[in-house]
C-alpha cells in the first residue's frame, strides 16, 4: 500500500509539473527573468500548490499517525543555519543557469531528453559529494 | 519589467499547482512523509538504507508521468537552452546545494511554505533571489 500511494503521489506530482508548464526550463527562466519579459506562471503554480498543501498540513499536524498508520514525519528542525542559506543560494544559482530544479529534471528525463538525464546524473553526483562530506564530518567528530 | 502575456498561462499553471498540492497531500496524509524531491532522491544515497521502496516508487511515478500525461493529451516538451557544460555544472550545484539546504522547490517551496515553516520561507526567498540574480546576469549582462 505504501508503495502504491508513493507511486500515485509521484505520478500526480509529475502531471502537475507538466500541466503547469514547469517541466519546461525556458518557462521557469521566464519567471526568473524579472528584468525582461516576465512570465508570472510559476507564482500561480505555487499559489495552487500551497493552497491545497496548507489544508493537508493543517490536518497532518493534528494526527500522530498517517492514514496508513505510519508515524507523521513532520520536520522538527527550525534552525536558520549557514548551510541552509548557502545551500539554498547555490541551488538558486544552478536553478537559474539551467532552468531545472530536481522534480522537473526527473520529469524531462522521463520524457527522453538526454540533457535532462545529464542534469540528473550531475545532480546525483553533487548529492553523493554531500553524503561523503557528511560521513567524513561525522567520523572526525567521532 | 513587462508581463509576458503571450507565455503567461494562469489557468493551466494554477490547475497544475493544485495537482501538485494534491500529490504533496497524498504523501503526507497517507505516508506521513514530506514530498521533497531532493530529499527523496538524496535519501537513497545515505547509509544505512531501510526505506528504499517508497522512495523508488515515488521517483518511478515522477519519471513515468510524461507517459501518463501523453495518454490524457498533454505533451512534455522541455526547451533546454543551456549548453551541455552549463547543464552539467548546474546539475552538480543543484544536487550539492539542495542537500546542504535540506530541500528544494518542493520540500521547502511547496511543503515547507504550506506548513508556514520560517526555515523554509528563508530557504525559498534565498533560492528565488539567487535565481533572479543568475538569470539577470545570464540574460542581461552576458547576453546569453
Amino acid at each position: 500500500m505504501l508503495v502504491l500511494t508513493s507511486l500515485l503521489a509521484g505520478l500526480l506530482f509529475g502531471l502537475g509539473l507538466i500541466i503547469s508548464g514547469m517541466a519546461n526550463p525556458v518557462k521557469v527562466q521566464g519567471f526568473l527573468d524579472l528584468a525582461g519579459n516576465w512570465d508570472p506562471s510559476l507564482a500561480m503554480v505555487m499559489a495552487g500548490a500551497i493552497g491545497i498543501g496548507g489544508l493537508a498540513f493543517l490536518l497532518a499536524r493534528r494526527r500522530q499517525l498517517s492514514l496508513l498508520g505510519l508515524p507523521m514525519q513532520l520536520p522538527a528542525n527550525n534552525a536558520i543555519t549557514t548551510r541552509l542559506v548557502l545551500g539554498s543560494a547555490a541551488f538558486g544559482i544552478g536553478w537559474g543557469m539551467a532552468g531545472f530544479c530536481p522534480g522537473p529534471a526527473l520529469v524531462a528525463m522521463g520524457a527522453g531528453y538526454p540533457k535532462a538525464a545529464g542534469f540528473v546524473a550531475a545532480m546525483i553526483a553533487g548529492m553523493a559529494v554531500f553524503e561523503l562530506a557528511e560521513r567524513r564530518l561525522q567520523k572526525s567528530r567521532g | 519589467m513587462a508581463i509576458d502575456l503571450t507565455h503567461f498561462t494562469p489557468g493551466l499553471s494554477l490547475a497544475g499547482g493544485l495537482i501538485i498540492g494534491i500529490a504533496a497531500s497524498v504523501l503526507i496524509l497517507f505516508n506521513g512523509r514530506i514530498a521533497g524531491i531532493s530529499g527523496i532522491l538524496g535519501g537513497l544515497l545515505s547509509w544505512p538504507q531501510n526505506d528504499r521502496h517508497w522512495r523508488l516508487a515515488f521517483l518511478a511515478g515522477l519519471i513515468g508521468s510524461p507517459l501518463a500525461a501523453s495518454l490524457i493529451g498533454y505533451a512534455t516538451a522541455p526547451e533546454i537552452h543551456a549548453s551541455w557544460g552549463v547543464v552539467l555544472l548546474a546539475g552538480f550545484i543543484v544536487g550539492l546545494g539542495t542537500r546542504y539546504a535540506g530541500g528544494c522547490t518542493s520540500g521547502h517551496g511547496v511543503c515547507g511554505m504550506s506548513r508556514g515553516a520560517v526555515r523554509s520561507i528563508v530557504a525559498t526567498l534565498t533560492f528565488m533571489a539567487a535565481g533572479f540574480i543568475t538569470v539577470y546576469i545570464q540574460r542581461h549582462l552576458l547576453g546569453a
